[in-house]
C-alpha cells in the first residue's frame, strides 16, 4: 500500500470530488495561483479554472455567507478559511444564517457546505494564528465538525463531507500536513460521526483527536498500562456509543485536546461520560489540555502552553500509582 | 408612458393589502394572538410592491426583520403568512420562523432577522445563478441600518467585483430602530457610500411606487444581462414604531406629520383618480375586498393548529444525500 502525506490526501479528496461533480467548487483567500496559504490547492487553477477555484477578497464573513447562499442556490461550495482563528470573523454568517436556514425553513432550504480551516499551534504563529477553537463550534446545533488525525481519515472524511447535505466544518491540523500514512489508491468514503478505536486496552481509555493521537500512542507506549485509545475523528455528531463502550470496560478516562481546558471538548465529554457511565467510573476523569492563556509566540512559552506527551504520561502515571 | 389602469389598481391593491395586513397583525398582537414581536412596515409599502412588481417568478427575494410587506408584495399567500406569524402548522415554516424568519422557497423568498445578513446569502444565490448560467436575479431588501454593518460592505464589494446578478434595495426610513441617520453617517445619501464600490448606485423617492418599479426594472435588466449589481436607495418613512414596544421618543410629531403628507398609498390613490378619472367607489370596493380577505386569513390562521411537539426534532439535520 502506498504512503502519502496528510496534505496530499486532502488534495486528492478535493481533486476527485471536483472532477466527479461540476457543482463542487472552491473559494477562499489566496487559493488561486498562490495555491492556498498551506499549499493545499497547488495547481488547482490550471486544472479547474478560475471559476471553480475562486480567489476572494479578505472578507471572511462574506465568504461563509456567500457560500451558504450559493449552496441554497444549488451549488456545493467548499470554502477555505485560512486560519481557524479567522472563523470568528464569520460567526454571524455561520451561526445566525448558514446553520439556521435548513431547520428554521422546516427543511425547505438545503445548505450543502464544507468549511475547511487550518488549526492548532506549535509553529510559533502566536496568539491569533494558533488557536484550537472547536469548543466554540460544538455548541452550535446543526453543524457537523470533522477533525481527522491521519491521511487515511482526512481523505475519506473530506470526500464524505463534500457529499453531505449539511454544513461541515472540516478542521486540518497544521502540524499534521507533512505527516505520512497509508492511503489506498481506490476510492473510499468514511462515515462522519464515527469514532475509531486505535488500540485496545483494559486499564484506561484515552479519548483524543487530531494531533494528540500520535502523542497519546507514544505516551501509552511509555507507560506499563494497557491503554485503549479512541480517536474521535468527528466532534459533532459525537460518537458517545464508542466512548461509552470503552469507558464501561476500563472505568478510567483521560481526555486530551489541544485547545484551552476551560469549556473545552474534554469538559463536554466528561459531562456526557458522567451521565452515561457514572456507575462504571473508578477514578476521577482527567483532562489534558492547553493552559487557559493566549498562546505565546516564543518557543519555550508556546511549548509550555500547549499540552505535551509528558502531560499525558503524567496523567497515566496518576492512574497507575493509585 | 402611463401604466394601464388595471395594473395601476393592482399595485394600489397590493400596497393596501400590506397596510391592512400590518394593522390586522397589530390588532391580533394586542389581543394576545401573536407570540413574539412584530416589525411593521406601514408607510413603506411602495418600495416593497414597486420592486417586487419588476421581477419574475423564478427570481429570488431576500428580506429582513421588517419583511411582511416584502412577503406580500412577492405574492406569498395571506393565509399561510398569517399562520406563520402566529406560529401555526400552516405557516411556510410550520411556525418555526415567525415574523422575522419567513421562508418560502416555493416563492423564492427568504427573510432572516440579522441586519444586512440576508444580503450576504442573496449574493451567494446570485453567484449560484451566475455559475449555472441561469438568467435569474436576486432582489435583496435591507434597511438603512444595514449600511453600517461590516458584512454588508463585504458583500457589496464582492458582488461588484464578481458582477453578480443582484439588486440591493435599501429602504432608508431614516431610523435604525431609534437612531437617526444623522447620528450614524456623514453622507445622508447612502447611495453615495455604495458608489465607491464601483456599481451603479442611485437614490430615489421610495414613496413613489411607479418610480420604484421603473428603477428596479432597469436595474434588473442590468443584472440579468451580466452588467452586475445595482444599489437603489429608496427614501421612505416608517409610520409605525420600530417594533411593538416603541414609544416614539426619538422623533417629533412635526416630522411625522410632514411624512404623513407623503403617504405612498394616498398619493397613488390621488394619481389614479386624476390620471384615469377613477371614482371613490372603486377605492371603496378595493378596501372592502382587502378587508374581507384579511378577515378570512385571520380565521384561517386562528383555526390552524400549533405544530405538534413530536415534530420538534424534525430537520435538525438534512438527511437527504450524503453517504450512499
Amino acid at each position: 500500500m502506498r504512503e502519502i502525506t496528510y496534505i496530499e490526501a486532502i488534495r486528492e479528496a478535493l481533486t476527485e470530488e471536483l472532477e466527479r461533480d461540476s457543482k463542487v467548487f472552491m473559494l477562499g483567500e489566496d487559493i488561486g495561483t498562490y495555491g492556498g496559504a498551506f499549499g493545499v490547492s497547488k495547481g488547482f487553477v490550471q486544472k479547474f479554472g478560475l471559476d471553480r477555484i475562486r480567489n476572494t477578497p479578505m472578507s471572511e464573513a462574506a465568504l461563509v455567507g456567500v457560500s451558504a447562499g450559493c449552496a441554497i442556490g444549488g451549488m456545493r461550495p467548499i470554502v477555505e478559511i485560512m486560519f481557524m482563528d479567522f472563523l470568528t470573523l464569520c460567526m454571524d454568517q455561520l451561526l445566525n444564517h448558514a446553520v439556521k436556514y435548513h431547520h428554521v425553513s422546516n427543511g425547505q432550504l438545503k445548505v450543502p457546505l464544507v468549511i475547511r480551516t487550518a488549526a492548532g499551534g506549535g509553529r510559533g504563529y502566536g496568539a491569533t494564528h494558533s488557536q484550537s477553537l472547536e469548543p466554540l463550534l460544538i455548541s452550535i446545533p446543526g453543524l457537523k465538525i470533522v477533525y481527522p488525525s491521519t491521511p487515511y481519515d482526512a481523505k475519506g472524511l473530506l470526500k464524505a463531507s463534500i457529499r453531505d447535505n449539511n454544513i461541515v466544518i472540516f478542521i486540518e491540523n497544521k502540524l499534521l500536513y507533512a505527516t505520512r500514512g497509508i492511503v489506498p489508491e481506490e476510492e473510499y468514503l468514511l462515515p462522519i460521526g464515527k469514532a475509531k478505536v486505535i488500540q485496545l486496552g483494559d486499564d484506561v481509555t484515552i479519548i483524543t483527536y487530531s494531533r494528540y493521537l500520535q502523542e497519546s500512542i507514544a505516551a501509552a507506549k511509555e507507560s506499563n498500562l494497557s491503554v485503549e485509545i479512541v480517536d474521535l475523528r468527528s466532534l459533532a455528531p459525537l460518537d458517545m456509543e464508542t466512548i461509552s463502550t470503552s469507558v464501561k470496560k476500563t472505568g478510567k478516562v483521560i481526555i486530551i485536546e489541544e485547545g484551552c481546558l476551560t469549556g473545552g471538548i474534554g469538559a463536554e465529554i466528561a459531562s456526557k461520560v458522567m451521565e452515561n457511565c457514572f456507575d462504571y467510573l473508578d477514578f476521577p476523569i482527567q483532562r489534558v489540555a492547553a493552559k487557559d492563556i493566549p498562546i505565546p509566540c516564543s518557543p519555550t512559552l508556546e511549548k509550555a502552553t500547549l499540552p505535551s506527551k509528558q502531560d499525558i504520561v503524567e496523567a497515566l502515571s496518576k492512574i497507575k500509582n493509585r | 408612458m402611463a401604466l394601464p389602469l388595471e395594473e395601476a389598481l393592482e399595485l394600489y391593491r397590493r400596497m393596501l393589502r400590506i397596510r391592512f395586513f400590518e394593522k390586522k397583525m397589530d390588532f391580533l398582537f394586542t389581543h394576545g394572538q401573536v407570540h413574539g414581536t412584530c416589525h411593521f412596515s406601514i408607510g413603506q409599502e411602495a418600495s416593497a410592491v414597486g420592486a417586487c412588481a419588476a421581477i419574475q417568478e423564478d427570481d429570488v427575494v431576500m428580506s429582513t426583520h421588517r419583511g411582511h410587506g416584502h412577503a406580500l408584495a412577492r405574492g406569498l399567500p395571506l393565509n399561510n403568512l398569517m399562520a406563520e406569524l402566529m406560529g401555526r402548522v400552516d405557516g411556510f415554516c410550520s411556525g418555526r420562523g415567525g415574523t422575522q424568519h419567513v421562508m418560502s422557497w416555493k416563492h423564492h423568498f427568504i427573510a432572516n432577522g440579522i441586519t444586512g445578513g440576508t444580503a450576504v446569502t442573496g449574493t451567494g444565490i446570485a453567484l449560484a445563478f451566475a455559475l449555472k448560467k441561469e438568467p435569474r436575479v436576486v432582489l435583496s431588501f435591507s434597511g438603512d441600518g444595514a449600511i453600517n454593518e461590516g458584512h454588508y460592505h463585504e458583500t457589496l464589494n464582492l458582488a461588484a467585483v464578481w458582477k453578480l446578478p443582484i439588486i440591493f434595495l435599501c429602504e432608508n426610513n431614516l431610523y435604525a430602530m431609534s437612531t437617526h441617520t444623522k447620528e450614524s453617517m456623514v453622507l445622508q445619501d447612502i447611495s453615495k457610500r455604495v458608489e465607491s464600490y464601483g456599481m451603479k448606485s442611485i437614490t430615489i423617492d421610495g414613496n413613489d411606487i411607479e418610480m420604484v418599479k421603473e428603477t428596479v426594472s432597469s436595474a434588473v435588466q442590468n443584472a440579468r444581462t451580466g452588467l452586475g449589481p445595482v444599489f437603489i436607495e429608496c427614501k421612505t418613512y416608517r409610520f409605525s414604531g420600530h417594533s411593538k414596544n416603541d414609544l416614539f421618543l426619538y422623533r417629533t410629531r412635526e416630522e411625522e406629520a410632514q411624512w404623513l403628507k407623503k403617504d405612498p398609498i394616498e398619493k397613488y390613490e390621488k394619481i389614479i383618480k386624476e390620471r384615469y378619472g377613477e371614482s371613490n367607489e372603486t377605492f371603496k370596493r378595493i378596501h372592502q375586498e382587502v378587508e374581507q380577505e384579511l378577515d378570512a386569513a385571520a380565521i384561517f390562521a386562528q383555526n390552524s393548529p400549533f405544530p405538534p411537539e413530536a415534530s420538534l426534532l424534525d430537520h435538525c439535520w438534512c438527511s437527504e444525500g450524503g453517504l450512499p
